[in-house]
């Protein structure tokens, strides 16, 4: 459960990780995050101003992962908001409202978890690997060889580039169907751009593998106020991503909404 | 120091705009804090309607400067479910005293202050006069119910416009409602009208207890695949209605001209932020200020105002209000405690 407001808190470091940053924050009093979880983040100063005249709300970031009082995230420079947090320094604050969503569901017996990653989608995926047991298979797929340094924050990461500059040359979903086919029983993990999220869908609901999608869309607040984060449930009517999600079983879509995915 | 309003007793002045806060939704997100934290003197549902609704399909957000563009349709389940599975979990809802109010001064922990019970006002929108006439008579039974609020000014539903927008049709309508029901009726009026003052008028004349304003500013966004390609909308309904920060000057300017021209209290919202906002508000003629937008950026924030304002009164009362301008003191001493935003 998240603390009923947010808190102002100060950035320790700021990593660099191929075309990525990674924001670490000092946060004490932070309740245990679930892997999956996410926070509203905003830059507590010049949050707004600029070309653009935005940001105005916070925005929505997967924590990456939890190292003593620290948490982590992964940050990619997309828009306004994403290009100010990626700016902080130490010793700046940012305001924190979190953790939020419901996060992955760990498997009850040991079963084999393939882990399947997509751009600044793998950063979720990090913080799961560190509380799974048993056998864990990453796979990750990048734009690029810059990105696909992001690999670097998860143990063991097989990886796949769409332009061939690292690893497989292809779309992740290669590899994800060839460990699916070694393995039919094991269960998908997956965070992404929305085209992958539904090739992932699309190829575990044919081989009924169960699968959870942790989506992404467009918050204004996070914490189901606001109605904005809607995408299409199978049979009818709408989730919101930030109470119902963000991770989803794959059984309760019909299709991964175009606008429900990370930056590729 | 409580406040009346309609005949309620409230904890403060600051509640919420309908539909930008879900106590049951907040209440997965944040536990027993939300309950033993929550913010608001009065809490207000979002838009009820008769049968159940999705809402608009996504896109449903569009960040401006300082704003927000939303479309997002009054997603409800309908007044049955909302009288069968929502009420119970809307009722019994309590306040911390704002921390100012306390006899010595100080802040207390927020889950030690006193508490004050929070009156359920239970927002309804029909597209005929009948449907509303139907909603109004529902609420009027179910005694968790403390007042109800006529939404005929969502900016995303063409018979809602047309209703609020026109006096004649508004005051026909709140004068057929009326009638029906013993609680308060608040009329939410729409800012989309050339004569806001008339429209508030009209509600007081049918019999309105209380108008509450601005609702969201019609508003559109656009976007192009690529440079020099053909614009389209951006939003999955189209067009959506602006709020936050961007709408404050406009709020302000309605707030007064209606204040002016009724007797009845008025609530008034639109881009309210800090206490410094909300007491422009209550200067401009609200007895009430609502908090909409601003709550996504942190859902104590209604907390924090309602806080100021308290501190700001105590401030105005050292420093003898009788001598001073007490707005001059009041706005001085409340930028100077606020947190920074
Ligand atoms: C649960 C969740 C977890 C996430 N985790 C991560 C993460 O770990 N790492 C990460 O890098 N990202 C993550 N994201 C995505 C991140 O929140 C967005 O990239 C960020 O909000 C973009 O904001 P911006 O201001 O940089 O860009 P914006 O320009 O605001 O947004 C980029 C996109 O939004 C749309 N857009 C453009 N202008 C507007 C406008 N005015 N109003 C509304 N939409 C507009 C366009 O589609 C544009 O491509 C996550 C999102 C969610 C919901
Ligand atoms: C996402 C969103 C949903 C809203 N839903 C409703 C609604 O269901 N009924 C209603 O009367 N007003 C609705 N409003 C309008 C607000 O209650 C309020 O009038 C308006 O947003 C101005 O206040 P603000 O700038 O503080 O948000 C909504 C506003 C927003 C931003
Ligand atoms: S982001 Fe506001 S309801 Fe989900």
């Amino acid at each position: 459960m998240a603390p009923f407001t947010r808190r102002r808190l100060a950035v320790t470091g700021m990593d660099e990780l191929g075309a990525y940053r990674v924001l670490r924050v000092a946060d004490p009093d932070a309740p245990e995050p679930d892997p999956g979880q996410f926070a509203m983040l905003a830059a507590a100063e010049r949050w707004g101003g600029g070309d653009e005249e935005r940001p105005y709300l916070p925005r929505a970031f997967s924590i990456a992962r939890r190292v003593g009082a620290e948490s982590h995230f992964l940050l990619e420079d997309v828009g306004p908001g994403s290009r100010r947090l990626c700016e902080l320094q130490a010793g700046e604050r940012v305001w924190l409202l979190g953790p939020l969503g419901r996060g992955f569901r760990l498997p009850p017996a040991r079963r084999r978890s393939l882990l399947v990653g997509g751009g600044a989608g793998i950063a979720p995926l990090a913080i799961l690997q560190d509380g799974l047991a048993g056998e864990v298979v990453v796979l990750l797929g990048f734009r690029d060889a810059a990105r696909a340094q992001g690999a670097g924050l998860l143990d063991g990461a097989r990886v796949a580039t769409d332009d061939g500059s690292a690893g497989h040359h292809g779309p992740v979903t290669d590899l994800l169907a060839a460990e699916l086919e070694r393995d039919p029983l094991a269960l998908v993990y997956a965070c992404g751009p929305a085209p992958m999220l539904e090739a992932v869908r699309a190829m575990c609901a044919e081989r009924s593998v169960p699968a959870q999608l942790a989506l992404e869309a467009p918050m204004a607040c996070g914490f189901g106020g606001c109605f904005g984060c809607t995408v299409a449930r199978r049979g009818g009517g709408y989730l919101r991503v930030c109470v119902d999600g963000p991770v989803i079983d794959a059984e309760q879509l019909e299709h991964v909404d175009p606008h429900a995915g990370a930056p590729a | 120091m409580s406040v009346r309003f309609c005949g309620l007793e409230l904890a403060h002045r600051v509640i919420n705009g309908s539909g930008t806060f879900d106590v049951i939704a907040a209440r997965k997100a944040f536990g027993r804090a939300l309950d033993a934290e929550f913010p608001f003197a009065a809490y207000v549902s979002k838009t009820i309607t008769l049968k159940p609704r999705p809402g608009n399909p996504p896109p449903r957000l569009w960040e401006t400067p300082a704003g927000l563009i939303n479309s997002i349709g009054l997603p409800n389940a309908g007044l049955e479910a909302y009288m069968r599975s929502d009420l119970p979990q809307l009722t019994g809802l309590t306040t911390p005293a704002p921390a100012a109010d306390r006899a010595d001064g100080r802040s207390p922990p927020r889950d030690r202050a006193e508490r004050f019970p929070v009156p359920l006002i239970t927002n309804v929108m029909g597209s005929t006069a009948e449907e509303f006439a139907r909603l109004v008579e529902a609420c009027e039974t179910r005694a968790e119910i403390a007042a109800i609020e006529l939404n005929v000014s969502c900016p995303n539903v063409r018979t809602g416009l047309d209703i609020g927008a026109d006096p004649g049709q508004l005051e026909r309508v709140v004068a057929q409602l009326r009638p029906r029901t013993r609680k308060p009726l608040i009329v939410k009026l729409t800012p989309n009208t050339a004569d806001v003052a008339s429209c508030a008028a009209a509600a007081q004349a049918g019999g309105a207890d209380a108008v509450s304003l601005i609702n969201t500013l019609r508003a559109m966004a656009l976007v192009r695949s690529a440079a020099g390609a053909p614009a389209s909308a951006w939003l999955g309904g189209g067009t959506g209605g602006l709020s936050g920060p961007a709408v404050r000057a406009v709020a302000l300017a309605q707030v007064a001209t209606v204040a002016a021209r009724v007797s009845v209290p008025v609530v008034g919202m639109g881009g309210v932020e800090s206490t410094a906002h909300a007491r422009d508000m209550i200067d401009a003629g609200a007895t009430l200020v609502a908090v909409g937008t601003a709550s996504f950026r942190d859902p104590a924030a209604a907390a924090r105002i309602a806080d100021g304002l308290a501190r700001g009164r105590r401030g105005a009362a050292a420093a003898g209000a009788a001598a001073q301008p007490p707005r001059a003191v009041g706005v001085a001493g409340e930028r100077a405690g606020e947190d920074a935003k």
